[in-house]
């Protein structure tokens, strides 16, 4: 199958200090209709990767090695307002945090709605029924457009944010920890909102979470992050249940289960320090 | 002494919130509805809910932090409510909290060693030397060492921080302990190591906890028994066993069908 998005041997570092790799030779690709999910403890690169991709690094950092290609093209050979044309358009983007993501003075319909009038040229009537159609996909009553995001949930303003980031029919989807922040059940919803979405669309998307339980049900592709760099890759069910490198074994070990049977075991980190993890 | 440490009987607790036209009406919220649990010696009771359902509500009120509309609190057989105001403070060292934000609930202009010492100082325990050895012994307990005990709080990591928080609750050699929230704003694996540490603690100074939680796998993995809080209520309660094998309520059924990782039998 045709990949949809390469990220090739990418290697970010700050600019004061361009040996300190914070993201270390990662290479992953991205299909249509598939998840690939970004796993890693905090530090360990996974957001930053998903900020490259983009062109959002901030700027005390900077890609010292690596390409990404997205349908064959370098990204970072493009003009920024090429860049622009892409993000949003073609890869859409969800953040972790919905209640501060969103802009507070603007009603979310007109949040949906910027999107589309930027890349799109939507406006008037065909706007609005656009708008209400998004609304309608995420699960929010079209009518509640003329709220603010002060006015809904935390699960409400997240759909906003899907609605937002599948407003212009993306070919891929970033999403970083899009329900780290939300209750269980929320949680349970917009997961399954968004595996409907990318079979329907048939989207690539790229998941970036340190949730195990995530991962098993959403994942198609695995990888697995530490200190900056990939150590494991492969398919949902290669990783979770055949796991073949020692951090992911660690890993997997203090993850608590559901039936309460297996015991936690933290992670040894001295013990991954002896068998050279590459750092 | 009886069974339970702890007890509650038909807690009550409302906020009054402003609503209608300009905030001019009000309405009242009750966080917490006639709330009752029995916290048994040397055990963990788990609470948990989603959130706005009166879980952290009800560990403010069951220490006093916070004033009830209605109920009391019974430790070790005695009202908490009837106790003058200087005996209560005095069962607060029995009383200990550990709190969930490790980053807002360490005051950043203190030493550690001075943070897990003030506690000590304000109940009058032991003289300069003695605290000094007992903040000592319980912060090399958790995993620190006296280098750190001149440190400040942003010098540690989360993980550390919540070892710290930890220190400072019990270096009192408390009786009951209520967490609330304390692994959630963690990593997966230094979560596995504080979840332990708990345990192994609880085992040698025979603590109670009240274990305030959102995170249904954790509960399993600490809890021996269990409260399910929906909207202020307990919808249900039992032993952890009872409670995941055979839930009869059906919001205990949904948040249970809601842990991720389900779908697919993995790992």
């Amino acid at each position: 199958m045709s990949k949809l998005l390469t990220i090739e041997e990418l290697t970010v570092a700050t600019t004061n200090a361009l040996d300190r790799k914070l993201v270390n030779m990662v290479s992953l690709s991205i299909e249509p209709g598939r998840t690939t999910c970004v796993v890693g403890e905090s530090g360990s690169g996974k957001s930053l990767t998903a900020l490259s991709v983009m062109g959002l690094l901030s700027k005390q950092l900077v890609r010292t090695h690596g390409r990404v290609l997205f349908q064959g093209k370098d990204l970072a050979s493009l003009s920024s307002e090429d860049m622009r044309k892409i993000r949003g358009r073609q890869i859409g983007m969800i953040f972790q945090e919905p209640m501060t993501s969103l802009n507070p003075v603007l009603t979310i319909g007109f949040q949906i709605g910027e999107p589309l009038t930027v890349h799109l040229g939507y406006k008037g009537d065909v706007l609005k029924a656009k708008v209400s159609e998004l609304l309608e996909q995420v699960g929010i009553p079209a009518n509640r457009a003329g709220s603010y995001p002060d006015e809904l949930s935390g699960g409400q303003r997240q759909r906003v944010m899907i609605a937002m980031s599948i407003a212009c029919q993306p070919l891929m989807l970033i999403a970083d920890e899009p329900t780290t922040a939300l209750d269980v059940t929320v949680q349970s919803q917009i997961l399954s909102l968004l595996d409907g979405l990318k079979t329907s669309m048939n989207m690539g998307m790229l998941l970036i979470t340190h949730d195990f339980g995530v991962v098993s049900d959403v994942a198609d592709d695995v990888v697995v992050m530490f200190r900056g760099s990939v150590v494991e890759a492969g398919s949902v069910d290669q990783v979770l249940n055949h796991p073949q490198h020692p951090y992911t074994k660690a890993l997997l070990d203090c993850v608590p289960d559901v039936a309460g049977k297996k015991p936690l075991k933290p992670i040894d980190y001295a013990w991954l320090n002896e068998l050279e993890v590459p750092a | 002494m009886s069974e339970f440490i702890l007890k509650a009987r038909d807690l009550n607790k409302f906020y009054t919130q402003r609503s209608g036209r300009f905030g001019f009406g009000t309405t009242q919220i009750k966080a917490l509805d006639n709330v009752s649990i029995e916290l048994r010696h040397a055990s963990t009771l788990a609470v948990v809910g989603e959130s706005g359902s009166g879980k952290s509500t009800l560990a403010r009120c069951l220490l006093q932090l916070q004033p009830l509309d209605g109920g009391s609190v019974f430790f070790q057989g005695r009202d908490l409510a009837d106790l003058p105001s200087n005996e209560l403070r005095r069962q607060r060292r029995h009383l200990q909290m550990i709190f969930q934000d490790p980053f807002a609930s360490l005051n950043p202009r203190m030493q550690v060693g001075e943070i897990v010492e003030e506690g000590l100082l304000i109940h009058g325990l032991g003289n300069k030397d003695e605290r000094y050895e007992k903040a000592l012994k319980m912060l090399k307990r958790v995993g620190l060492s006296e280098s750190d005990m001149k440190k400040y709080p942003h010098e540690f990591s989360g993980g550390q921080r919540q070892r710290i928080g930890i220190a400072r609750a019990l270096v009192l050699s408390p009786k009951v302990v209520v967490c609330d929230e304390p692994v959630s704003a963690l990593d997966v694996s230094i979560q596995a190591q504080i979840l332990l540490l708990l345990k192994e603690l609880q085992k040698e100074m025979s603590l109670s906890y009240i274990f305030i939680s959102h995170d249904l796998r954790v509960v399993r993995h600490i809890a021996d028994e269990i409260v399910v809080m929906h909207q202020g209520k307990v919808v249900e309660k039992g032993s952890i066993q009872e409670v995941y094998e055979s839930p009869k309520q059906e919001y205990t059924q949904n948040l249970l069908e809601a842990i991720p990782g389900q779908k697919r039998q993995a790992a």
